[in-house]
């Protein structure tokens, strides 16, 4: 911000390139990411593997007790807070839209509270789950909570439709 | 007098077609995602937006200017989770300097990549910007190199003369323990012209919700939604004369009240820690979270359903 004595110059043309630079930028992910979940196979091969970081969480993190397990206030806690921040990509019921997959699947209904618990507090970066560590770790523990009163379904359960923007 | 002055310039500088506009487009999402913010308004923690969310936000801040007018700067921004590893954000500064006029003061570009995969002790964020402002610009979000307060002292005519086109850059380390947030932003700062040196600049700063635990129903004014903390910021010379001297500092006291409706007010008074510091910034902002933003835009371009 130090004060410069350089004339002021237009630069138009300058704005509008860097304008353009971010609006190709925002279509051209916002178009990625919506045709990755149109529904195509490579769409689901996806969703699959999104499941395969549970196993990526390390023994030390997966023996992790909850500190609320069998808590009623906590899993009502952890439903709101799981609409507040989950529902957007699994879905209010956490059956999974096209942004995000199922939770009710066995897969995830029979990992540990100490692997669901490390999924949350890592995401999965690469396949477009953010970190949630900015919750406090009580509230990712009640969100575990939550997930883990939801009635185990079978694998081949219908998503939910997404939700409307 | 003050609150006068800062009403009439935000009646000046929004009209009701703006507030239309501004609510129109509000409107237009249904959002569904609420956002835990982080009540920092200059230093930054390692958690980045939301992918295919977008966050508007404006700011304001008002300052205590000696040997000159008090001044009411504003900022928009426009904050894109292009992906869960990179944040993109537009920012369109201008100012209002009591008994002087208003002014738009230019734009930044910025962007924020996450450098590592999974969560550690200290987590890193790559910060790149790209400013072209002018020298009238007051928004204060970064004070670099030998910033101080008499470089804001004269007219806005005078000061826009001065043209700025600014790379900086910010590793910005991050750290959540036991519900605090612990957060080191070194920053440095060039000018583009080849003759300007090195600008190096600090934020830092910690803050940990009121409450760790969530309540079981909704509720606005319940201590689970308040984030307080503090935050200091100031500069730290230039490669031609690195170090404390001729620089300012500030130590802000900053909240941020994240309400159920997708709404996060923030609000911080700066107190300048030295001569060469504004005496007062006071900030708010008031910021809202779209979610589903990027798969909209992707239905644009026929890309969706």
């Amino acid at each position: 911000m130090k004060a410069l004595s350089v004339p002021f110059r237009p630069a138009g043309r300058f704005h509008i390139a860097v304008f353009a630079v971010v609006v190709f930028a925002i279509a051209a992910f916002g178009t990625y990411r919506a045709s990755a979940q149109k529904g195509d196979p490579a769409a689901d091969t996806i969703k699959q593997s999104n499941y395969a970081a549970l196993a990526d969480a390390p023994a030390k993190a997966r023996e992790k007790k909850n500190p609320f397990a069998g808590d009623p206030q906590a899993v009502a806690a952890g439903g709101k807070l799981f609409e507040q921040h989950c529902a957007e990509c699994h879905g209010m019921k956490a059956g999974g839209t096209r942004k995000g997959p199922s939770l009710l699947r066995e897969e995830v209904q029979q990992a540990t509270p100490g692997t669901l618990f490390w999924i949350l507090s890592n995401g999965v970066v690469r396949r477009g789950m953010p970190v949630w560590s900015k919750l406090p770790e009580q509230r990712r523990w009640q969100i575990v909570t939550f997930l883990q009163s939801l009635k185990a379904q079978s694998s081949d359960s219908p998503t939910e439709k997404p939700m409307p923007h | 007098m003050v609150a006068h002055a800062i009403s009439e310039s935000i009646r000046q500088k929004f009209p009701l077609s703006s507030l239309v506009l501004l609510f129109s487009f509000l409107a237009f999402f249904r959002p569904a995602l609420l956002a835990q913010e982080s009540p920092y308004i200059v230093t930054y923690d390692h958690y980045l937006e939301e992918p295919g969310s977008l966050e508007v936000e404006y700011f304001s801040t008002f300052g205590t200017q000696r040997g000159g007018n008090d001044f009411h700067a504003f900022w928009a921004e426009f904050e894109y989770g292009a992906t869960a590893w990179w944040t993109t954000e537009l920012y369109l500064d201008g100012q209002t300097t009591f008994q002087d006029n208003t002014v738009f003061t230019g734009f930044r570009w910025e962007n924020r990549f996450r450098l590592l995969q999974r969560e550690h002790l200290v987590n890193p964020v790559l910060y790149i910007e790209y400013e072209q402002i002018n020298g009238a610009d007051k928004i204060l979000k970064e004070i670099e190199g030998h910033d101080v307060e008499s470089d804001f002292a004269d007219s806005n005519a005078t000061l826009r003369k001065e043209h700025n086109h600014e790379l900086e850059l910010k590793l910005l380390l991050s750290s959540s323990f036991k519900g605090w947030n612990v957060a080191v932003n070194p920053i440095v700062t060039k000018n583009l012209l080849p003759s300007e040196p090195w600008e190096f600049a600090y934020a830092v700063g910690a803050s940990r919700p009121l409450a760790l635990q969530a309540s079981s129903k909704r509720c606005n004014f319940c201590r689970e939604n308040f984030v307080a903390g503090v935050e200091m910021y100031g500069g730290l010379g230039d490669t031609q004369s690195a170090g404390l001297r001729d620089t300012s500092h500030y130590l802000a006291p900053v909240v941020a009240w994240n309400l159920p409706s997708d709404w996060t007010v923030r609000v911080s008074s700066g107190f300048g820690l030295n001569d060469n510091s504004h005496r007062l910034l006071l900030r708010w902002g008031l910021s809202r979270e779209f979610s589903g933003f990027g798969e909209m835009i992707g239905r644009w371009f026929g890309g969706g359903r």
